[in-house]
């Protein structure tokens, strides 16, 4: 039988725990390259709400994870991506990049996103989607990047239509996605990597 | 209200997790608590996953891809190594305008990191990391001094097999993706735990960059080639509009 000539995709390896070095140098504790990708989301003058994220990443033993890096990637206020294949990429915001980096501290393992609310993006078969960051974790002893979602939760109404939450059974499950409130401009979201309140991670 | 479909139809190719190492690893410690255990959940592609973070060349310093000289100027200590390869997507079609980050240890297989506390001596003018992007028909280079093989911690003996670290961002964040770069011939590499997560020796193969005499430098640098693959797209058959 003839071969079908597709390449296989590079197999994936772990990021191990000196990732800081190629993607936030001065993390690991010097300057290197004149500019750091991801270092920020969205310029001083772009519009939208301010907010700040922070959490923890647990593992399966509840301890939190002090080497991993979260990239981010999300629309700006009014929805549009920063990649010429969104159609009204032309619209968004000047400075926003959409693209953001941030590490957990290797004390205390909290991370910190510094960033603007999202609006909501195009669906499928023309439906819309609940403002949403898209996350990348990678880490020592996680053998492929990890992606995931983040949702809000005084998003609400549109949540509850969003069609990637609604395809989370048990419903219960969802909530592992959605950020807390927590003061002004401000919100709360932990991730667990293994465990009883495992978050949801996606295969995209 | 407006209706924001999406015009593409080049969806991505749904990945093969079976080239790649299980999240769960036991021969790698640290992946066992680390490791989700409930599946994934499958999401059919949007603007979320076709979209992600482009670059400009422009972005790059002119030694970013020079990891011999990018730290202080002077040149580091070592092997002196050209890696070059193309970034393709499986189709076979080349990827232009990927990021490539790259980090290492120095010759001695120590890192430059607050972390590392491997009795081996950092290298002065050795920083360990470096950037390149691909060219119009997917190609890259870069030029550094081939890293040290070093122990960590696993089995009371367990060594890493030389390696560079590679981040690569493609078009969109589907094609995202950290891997890691050996040697061809590397005789640690039947002991590596990390290397050892990769079920298919096959797949591990490709990991495994050849030495590529015609590319090295005579008088001056030995070179090796390593071609990545990136998930491809479907092509347009037929009219598909996710917008419905």
């Amino acid at each position: 039988m003839p071969s079908l000539d597709y390449l296989p995709e590079t197999p994936s390896q772990t990021a191990g725990p000196f990732i800081h070095i190629g993607l936030m140098s001065r993390i690991a504790g010097f300057d290197a390259l004149p500019s750091e990708p991801g270092s920020a989301v969205a310029g001083p003058d772009v519009a939208g709400e301010r907010i700040v994220i922070e959490g923890v990443v647990r593992d399966g033993m509840g301890a939190p994870c002090r080497d991993l890096v979260i990239e981010l990637w999300q629309a700006d206020a009014s929805g549009i991506y920063a990649h010429p294949e969104d159609p009204r990429h032309a619209e968004v915001a000047d400075g926003f990049t959409g693209f953001g980096r941030v590490h957990t501290d290797l004390e205390t393992g909290v991370f910190r996103i510094e960033t603007i609310k999202p609006g909501s993006v195009p669906g499928r078969h023309g439906g819309r989607q609940a403002p949403h960051l898209n996350l990348w974790l990678v880490a020592r002893g996680i053998n492929l990047g990890l992606n995931t979602r983040l949702y809000f939760e005084d998003e609400a109404e549109a949540n509850a239509e969003d069609a990637v939450l609604n395809m989370i059974d048990p419903p219960h499950r969802r909530e592992t996605l959605i950020a807390r409130r927590d003061g002004e401009g401000a919100y709360r979201f932990d991730i667990r990597l293994q465990g009883g309140e495992e978050t949801v991670f996606l295969d995209v | 209200m407006q209706r924001w479909g999406l015009p593409l139809t080049e969806e991505y190719y749904q990945r093969d997790r079976s080239g790649h190492p299980p999240a769960h690893s036991p021969v790698y410690k640290t992946s066992v608590a680390r490791s989700p255990r409930l599946p994934l959940l499958s999401v059919e592609n949007s603007l979320s996953e076709i979209t992600g973070p482009t670059f400009n060349h422009s972005a790059l310093g002119k030694l970013d891809n020079d990891l011999i000289h990018n730290f202080t100027g002077d040149p580091a200590i070592g092997e002196r190594t050209i890696v070059h390869g193309r970034v393709l997507d499986e189709n076979g079609r080349p990827v232009p305008g990927a990021l490539l980050e790259v980090w290492q240890a120095n010759a001695g297989g120590r890192y430059r990191h607050v972390k590392d506390g491997y009795l081996a001596p950092l290298d002065p003018n050795f920083g360990g990391c470096g950037r390149c992007m691909t060219d119009a028909d997917g190609r890259y280079h870069f030029r550094t001094v081939k890293p040290g093989a070093y122990p960590f911690r696993n089995l009371s003996n367990s060594w890493r097999m030389a390696h560079i670290h590679f981040s690569i961002f493609g078009a969109g964040l589907a094609q995202r993706l950290i891997t890691q770069m050996y040697f061809e011939g590397d005789p640690l590499r039947a002991q590596d735990p990390i290397a050892g997560t990769i079920p298919d020796a096959a797949a591990l193969d490709r990991l495994m960059a050849p030495l590529d005499l015609k590319a090295s430098v005579p008088l001056d640098s030995l070179a090796y080639r390593f071609d990545i693959v990136l998930r491809g797209r479907r092509a347009t058959h037929f009219e598909n509009k996710l917008e419905g």
